[in-house]
This record gives C-alpha cells, structure tokens and sequence, in this order.
C-alpha cells in the first residue's frame, strides 16, 4: 500500500510548497491568531466606571461608596451632581454604573431601618451587566451584615463575629484569568476552521482542473487518495497546533498539566476528524466556491458558538445542546480543557474521546465512499 | 447605463443558476441568527455544583438546601469525602464545591465563627467569578439572618436591625438578555461575510476561468464593470439585512427602537467597506483558495476586535488603539445603538462619519488596485 501511497503524498506536499502563502497562512495563522486574541480577549469584568451620586454626605454614605470602589470592580469615574446628571453620564456611555445613595440613608440605618440604595447599570450588554450585579448584591450584603455585627457589639448585646464565611479555593487557575479559559477554545477554533478550509479545496480543485480523472483512472484506490492527501496536511496543522501550544505557554503562562501523550493523543485525532470532514466537503462538491460556503458555514459559527468556547453548552436550550452533539469541536475542547487547566487523566475525559473518534470514523468513511461513487461513474 | 444594466443582469443570472447558492445566500443568514439567538447566552444560572457535608446536621442540610433553592446552583453530586470532589472537577462535571465541616451545627449553635470551603472551577473563569459572588450573596444573608434569629431567641425588643437594600436598575435592557446583545451583531456579521465572500470570489473566479479577459475587450469600460458586478452584492447584503431585522424583531422580540431606514441607510455605508475589502482580496488573490484564506484572515480579526463578545473597554491599551481601525466595531455601536437605544443620527454620527471615511478609503483603493491589475 505504501508504495502507492507515497507518491500522491510527494505530490501534495510539492503543491502546497509551491504556494508560499497558503503554506504560511496555514502554519503562522494559528500562532499569530492565539498571540492576538490571547490579548484581546478577555471576559474579565473588572475596573467598571462607576458614578457616585451621594445625596446623604454622611460618614455611612461614604462608607458604602468606599465599599464600592476599594473593590477591584468598580472604578470611580465621575461623581455627578444630580440625578439628571447621572442619566446623562450613563446615556453618552462616560460610566457604565451609577450608585446613588439618597438623602437620610444613614438616619435610616441609625433608626434601625432599611436603607435603599440606587444602584443604576447600562444593561446593553448583558454579559458584563450581570456580573457588575452580581458584585452590586455581593457588597451590599456584605456591607449590611458588617454595620448588623457593629451595632450589636457596640451596644454590648451580642459578642460574636461574622457566624458564616465563606472560603474560596480556586482549583487550577487561582487568579480567575479568562484567557486560560479561551486559550484551548481558541486552540479548537483555530485548528478546525484553517484545517477544514484547506482541504476543503485538496480534492475539489483536482476536480475542477480535471486532474480528477486523471488519478481516477491510475490503479490508485480511494482510501490511499485519502491517506496521501490527508498526511501531508496532517503534519503541517500539527506543528501549527505545536506552535499554539509553546506561544499559548510563554505569553499567557497556559502551562500543560496533564500528559503530553494523551494531549497529542487528542489533538491527533481532532486533527483527523476537522480533515476527514474538510475532505467530505471537497468531494461532494464540484466548484471551489461550493466548498468553500458549506466550509465556512459549518465551522466559523458553530465552532464559535456550539462548542463550549464561549458560551457554555449547559445553558443552551435542548434543541440546541442535541445540535452541538455534531460539532467535533465541542468534544475536543471539553478534552482540551481538562488535560491542559485541570491535568486530568483519561478517566475524566474519555467519553470526548469517543464522541471525537466517532465522528472521524464516520466523516472518513464518507469521504470514501464519495470517492468511490465518483471513480464508479468515471469507470462507467 | 446599459452595459452597467448588462452586467448586473449577468451576475444574477449566475448567481441564480448555482442552486447551492441561493439557500446560502438567504437562509444560512436567518440559521445563523436563530442560533445565536438561542444559543448565545451566557447568563449563569443552574452551576453545576458538588456538595460533600461532613457534618451531616439539620443545620449543614438547611445551609445546602439554601444554596441549592437560588437558582444558581444546580446540584450535581453529593460526596461523603473532599476527595472524591476531585475526578468530578476534572471531568468538568462540578464547577463549584461547598464543603460543610464537621461541627457546622454545633459551632453555630455555640456562636463560633464557621468556615465553609467554596471549591471553584477556575478553569470556567466567567462561571467562577459569577458563582463566586452569588455564594457570597447568600452567605451573606444566611449569617445576617442567623444574627436576626438569636436576637429575636435573647429577646432585644426595642433593637430593629439595620441593613441596604440596592434597587437596581437595568437601562436599555432591563430583563439582561444576552440575546438582546447578540441577535443585533448578527446583523453586522451577515452583512460581511456575504459581501466581503461574494466579491473576491466572483472575481478571482472569473480571473481563473479567463472570462474575466472576454469582458475586458468589449467595449465595457472597467469602472462599469466594477458597478455592474457590486451592485448585485449590495442588493444581497440589502435583502439580507431586512431579513435578519425582521426575524430579529418579530420572532426573538428584540427591541427595535429606533428607525429602520436608518439602519438601513448606515448598512449601505457599511457595505462600501465589506465590498471594498473583497475586491481588495481580490487583487491580492491568484486562485479562490488564497482569496478564501485570505478573506478568512480580514474577518476572523475583524469579529473578534469589534467587540461583538468581547468587551472593547476590557482589552490592553495596545489592542483597543488596534481596534479603532476596526471598521466594524463602529458598525456595531450603530447597530446596537438603534436596536436597543434607539439613538438617533444626531447620537450615531460620528461613528457614521468613520464608517463613510473607511469605506470610501478601502473601495477607492481597491478600483483603483484593480483597474490597474486589469490594464
């Protein structure tokens, strides 16, 4: 079988050396896209603009606003005189929150009674909105828990502390970064969109050169044109993957804590599934236009957004999660992301690996019979 | 006029006969949107969540019981040991831990502070920071209410406990739907890969296939060519925004505040910059493989700077100056800022102002790029 094999593998190779520009996009694409997005990218809702209207001058009002801002979360950015003033602040998009703590908040608090506060968000994004709640809730409460524990021993009736707190112990990324979340998603994406695009082209465009018949017609039998045309691209894409991973470990400290056989393991393999499914593209089929929309189509967006990278799978409706079970690059992220942050063995991630095996296993064999229906027709 | 008339003619007649083409000119955008319509949400709700109560009291259950009925903690296993918390974060299974000690009842029972180890994923980040806050939250109120209780058992009548309650108040969307963000840049989205594709394929097509030399020696002058071969890509870009506006609106029920036409309107200045960007890959491009990676290369930048997920206010210095280049970052502003502000020009522009400034760049350059490749 070698002996046919390699030579359509000396070709493939011949050919993307020829095309300078494609052999670089498809080895420093990666590399260069993981540095910039490593940078860019962030979900990390820190040092929020934060507007504070503080009608009561009190030493309890600014307690609270001090509350706010010695927080990493909240920045104070302006400090608006009225209430007109704050709306005008949040509609130019000058801060992004507004705190207003009316007059009487701490003759409230005094009188034993319950304080409200204004807390005001630009909710135009949503994502961010809902963590600067989440802190909102978080520091009020714990400021109102704080005065309920000062007042009580001031007045000598209860001696005690805080009876509840809690201890937080972050498991394998302690300072909460994002980009060692996105990291591997970016790996996946990566990998799945320049791999699929690429040889979403190998076998079409043999097709529309007529150089199809050509092989067609040689004792060369499908699955070798599948072999040579997949090995050269394979080891191209994995020292691409290889570069992701050393840039991904210098610049942003993505150290690999699991092994780095399982690792390759998996990358192997996810590299097998996004060309057996680029290879199908191509020989279904006919012009390089036709390849190229399906290509585009079923990994840029399905890969951005079924599988994991950014939104997580658990919140999506059924319908939708039943959709993902067909994108391979959910289940290579899942493992991705357990080998490389949490340095799991095989146990944790196995049942992506056979989701992942699956699909390779059925995208190849209907490259191949594809192929062999073309050659049938050709012959007939 | 005519010949402008001929070629247009032409390019639909193309675009019509390949019939792969017609769903994924005006479905695949209505597909997209549906799924990132429900899709993207990155709301944190149902966390999955790891309970191992060492104590086993009535008070550590009523603790777990508390967690649990939020919301935002969906139960996903309860262990005897700490230990066994590990296969299940590293599968991903649990993403937060609380672990009860021994002595939880008796020590709050006694009024010795108890401490309660949160485990967290911080491999999800996001999930992480959120579900941090919320067991704070909870926390929080557990202890106040523990306080309120022993003061109400010791009897201190004439005590009203003080506290803060924050009224928040959500502007321009208030239920904080994620869609709401999302569903409006789907727009942006479509509009440019359909016209950036559309444009440098069919030309570097026609180059490869020779007929591009058949237009160029009739009498067809190769401004007339250009008009004639964009105009019809404008109209797909057109057909598609009115498409994504309208299931965005009446089937996902996001808010359209502001006015249509001008959406519309800022949606043909946009596309200046997309078609100018496609003839530029064009030019640069000698076969539909190098257009196609090469088309890939100006999006996947474009998507990921634009601040379509991703905060522009959260990036380093260096990126965010990058990111001022970025054409359609201020075609977002102008697409959410009329979805959901409903801003009006006199609000949008200045971006408006910058997406005319780019367009009229990018697309000069490129006729001109081409013009030249053609003589």
């Amino acid at each position: 079988m070698s002996g046919r094999i390699k030579p359509i593998i000396k070709k493939e190779f011949r050919q993307i050396a020829r095309d300078p520009r494609t052999l670089g996009l498809l080895l420093l694409v990666p590399a260069v896209l993981l540095v910039l997005y490593g940078y860019a990218l962030n979900f990390d809702v820190k040092h929020i603009p934060l507007g504070v209207l503080d009608e009561d001058r009190s030493a309890s009002s600014r307690d609270l606003a001090g509350a706010f801002i010695r927080t990493e979360y909240f920045d104070a950015a302006a400090r608006p005189r009225t209430r007109v003033e704050v709306d005008r602040l949040l509609g130019e998009g000058r801060i992004k929150s507004a705190l207003v703590i009316p007059r009487g908040f701490a003759d409230a608090l005094a009188a034993g009674e319950t304080a409200e506060v204004q807390v005001l968000l630009d909710g135009s994004d949503a994502q961010s909105a809902t963590t600067a709640a989440g802190y909102v809730k978080a520091i009020v409460q714990d400021f109102s828990t704080r005065i309920l524990v000062k007042a009580l021993s001031r007045k000598g009736m209860i001696d005690r502390a805080i009876p509840l707190t809690l201890e937080p112990r972050i498991w394998y990324n302690q300072e909460l970064l994002s980009v060692r979340f996105l990291v591997p998603g970016l790996i996946a994406f990566i990998l799945m969109v320049i791999v699929v695009i690429s040889t979403s082209f190998a076998v079409v465009r043999e097709k529309e050169r007529g150089t199809m018949e050509q092989i067609l017609v040689s004792p060369v039998k499908p699955h070798e044109l599948i072999i040579g045309k997949t090995v050269p691209y394979m080891l191209i894409s994995l020292v691409s993957s290889h570069l992701v991973l050393v840039f991904g470990r210098v610049l942003f400290g993505v150290g690999i804590r699991g092994s780095y056989p399982w690792l390759l393991a998996v990358i192997i393999l996810f590299l097998l599934c996004a060309l057996s499914f680029g290879l199908l593209i191509s020989t279904v089929a006919k012009t390089q236009q036709a390849a190229f929309m399906p290509a585009i189509l079923t990994t840029l967006l399905p890969t951005f957004i079924l599988s994991g990278f950014i939104f997580p799978l658990r919140n999506m409706p059924a319908v939708i999660r039943a959709v993902s079970v067909v994108v391979p690059s959910r289940y290579f992220l899942s493992a991705l992301r357990s080998i490389i942050l949490r340095g799991a063995g095989p146990a944790a991630f196995w049942d992506q690996f056979v989701g992942l095996a699956a699909f390779t296993a059925a995208a190849m064999a209907a490259a191949v019979i594809r192929l062999r229906r073309e050659r049938r027709r050709g012959e007939g | 006029m005519r010949s402008i008339a001929l070629i247009i003619k032409k390019e639909i007649l193309q675009l019509r006969r390949d019939r792969r083409m017609m769903p994924i000119l005006f479905l695949s955008p209505i597909i997209q949107l549906l799924l990132l319509g429900y899709a993207a949400n990155l709301d944190v709700r149902d966390i999955p969540t790891a309970v191992c109560d060492l104590d086993r009291s009535a008070a550590s259950r009523a603790f777990a019981a508390r967690v649990l009925q939020s919301g935002y903690f969906a139960l996903q296993a309860e262990v005897g040991r700490a230990a066994d918390l590990d296969p299940l974060f590293e599968s991903g299974r649990a993403a937060m831990g609380f672990v009860l000690p021994r002595g939880f009842g008796e020590d709050l029972e006694a009024g010795r502070p108890v401490r309660v180890q949160l485990i967290v994923d911080g491999a999800e980040s996001q999930a992480a920071v959120i579900g941090m806050s919320y067991a704070a939250q909870i926390a929080a109120r557990y202890s106040r209410n523990l306080l309120l209780e022993t003061l109400d058992r010791r009897g201190f009548p004439g005590l009203r406990p003080a506290g803060v309650e924050p009224k928040l108040r959500i502007w321009y969307n208030p239920e904080l739907k994620s869609r709401n963000f999302f569903v409006p840049g789907v727009l942006a989205l479509v509009l440019m890969v359909m016209t950036m594709m559309l444009t440098s394929m069919g030309v570097v097509r026609e180059r490869e296939l020779g007929t591009l030399e058949q237009l160029l020696v009739t009498p067809i002058r190769p401004w007339q060519l250009i008009v004639g071969k964009l105009l019809p890509f404008v109209g797909v870009g057109l057909i598609d925004a009115v498409l994504v506006v309208g299931v965005a609106g009446l089937w996902f029920h996001v808010p359209v505040r502001g006015s249509v036409f001008l959406l519309l309107g800022l949606c043909l200045v946009f596309m200046l910059t997309t078609l100018g960007l496609g003839l530029f890959i064009s030019t640069v491009s000698r076969n539909q493989q190098q257009a196609m990676l090469t088309a890939v290369f100006f999006m996947i930048p474009m998507i990921l700077l634009s601040g379509f997920v991703f905060p522009i206010e959260n990036m380093p210095p260096p990126i965010r100056a990058l990111t001022t280049v970025v054409p359609l970052r201020y075609f977002f502003v102008i697409v959410r800022g009329i979805f959901l502000k409903g801003n009006g020009f006199g609000l949008l522009w200045d971006e408006a102002a910058a997406l005319l400034v780019f367009g009229i760049v990018i697309l000069g350059t490129s006729v001109l790029r081409f013009r030249k490749r053609l003589e």
